[in-house]
């Protein structure tokens, strides 16, 4: 009966495994497809991280206008990821299936923020800043989340 | 009320420097939305409820150093500035900060 018992859970983690690695990989391969293409559509708003514009723009006739910008998103890891990490948390080394996380969360925050800039009409951001959080300090089987916060200021010509 | 995350505010000079104004507030989770999430958690993908919690908290923080800074009788908070940090398991601070100043 034990043994049974213990089959048992050894058949959920193989079950939710293959769940995670197949959703996963579709969520992610999806996701990726969606973070080209809108790139590809935004990639005529500059974003840049320096603080000063430049002097045509500063000191221009008019003035632009400016506005503050944001955009952010919570990408949750899922099973396979974490089970990958869990291992290579023991070897050390770098963790291939969080970097993707993470650089997902963060291309996407980005374009969250260009979408608001092109709604007002901005022709670049200024001051671009990331933030990243975890959601809850994935204690044990706790929630393992990452946001992702970009922000800045939209030149509106 | 001008925001921006530069520090100036391009074409006006600044006239008065008004000191330091913030927002923040702590949000939690509802459970309602931790099960939902722990589904996520096995496939991946994006938590929507979280990002929707998280940027309503943004905004909150956000509103609430506006009105720190119009109680200064400022009109424009140069350089802002957001920081997320999680006070507790499922708790999450969210802080907005920048400079209250008086433009022309």
């Amino acid at each position: 009966m034990e043994f049974l018992a213990q089959t048992w859970q050894v058949w959920l983690v193989v079950l939710l495994l293959l769940l995670g690695y197949g959703f996963g990989r579709l969520a992610e391969r999806r996701h990726y497809r969606s973070i080209l293409r809108r790139e590809a559509e935004m990639a005529d708003l500059i974003v840049v991280t320096s603080k000063t514009l430049p002097e045509s723009l500063a000191n221009g006739t008019k003035a632009p206008e400016t506005a503050l910008v944001m955009g952010s998103v919570v990408i949750s890891v899922d099973y396979f990821k974490r089970f990958v990490a869990r291992l290579r948390m023991i070897f050390g080394g770098r963790v291939h299936t969080y970097e993707s996380l993470v650089d997902r969360a963060r291309r996407e925050a980005l374009l969250r923020m260009q979408a608001e800039a092109r709604k007002l009409g901005a022709r670049m951001i200024f001051n671009t800043r990331f933030e990243t959080s975890s959601i809850s300090k994935g204690g044990g089987d706790a929630v393992g989340s990452v946001e992702v916060l970009a922000y800045g200021t939209a030149i509106v010509p | 009320m001008i925001t921006t995350t530069l520090e100036t505010v391009p074409g006006r000079a600044i006239r008065e420097h008004l000191g330091i104004v913030q927002g923040s507030t702590v949000r939690a989770k509802h459970i309602g939305r931790d099960i939902a999430a722990s589904f996520k958690n096995i496939v991946g993908g994006e938590l929507k409820g979280y990002s929707e919690l998280l940027s309503d908290a943004r905004q909150e923080a956000f509103e609430r150093m506006i009105a720190q800074a119009q109680a200064k009788g400022a009109n424009a908070v140069l350089n802002v500035r957001f920081t997320t940090s999680s006070v507790a398991q499922g708790a999450s601070e969210i802080l907005a900060y920048g400079s209250a100043v008086v433009v022309e």
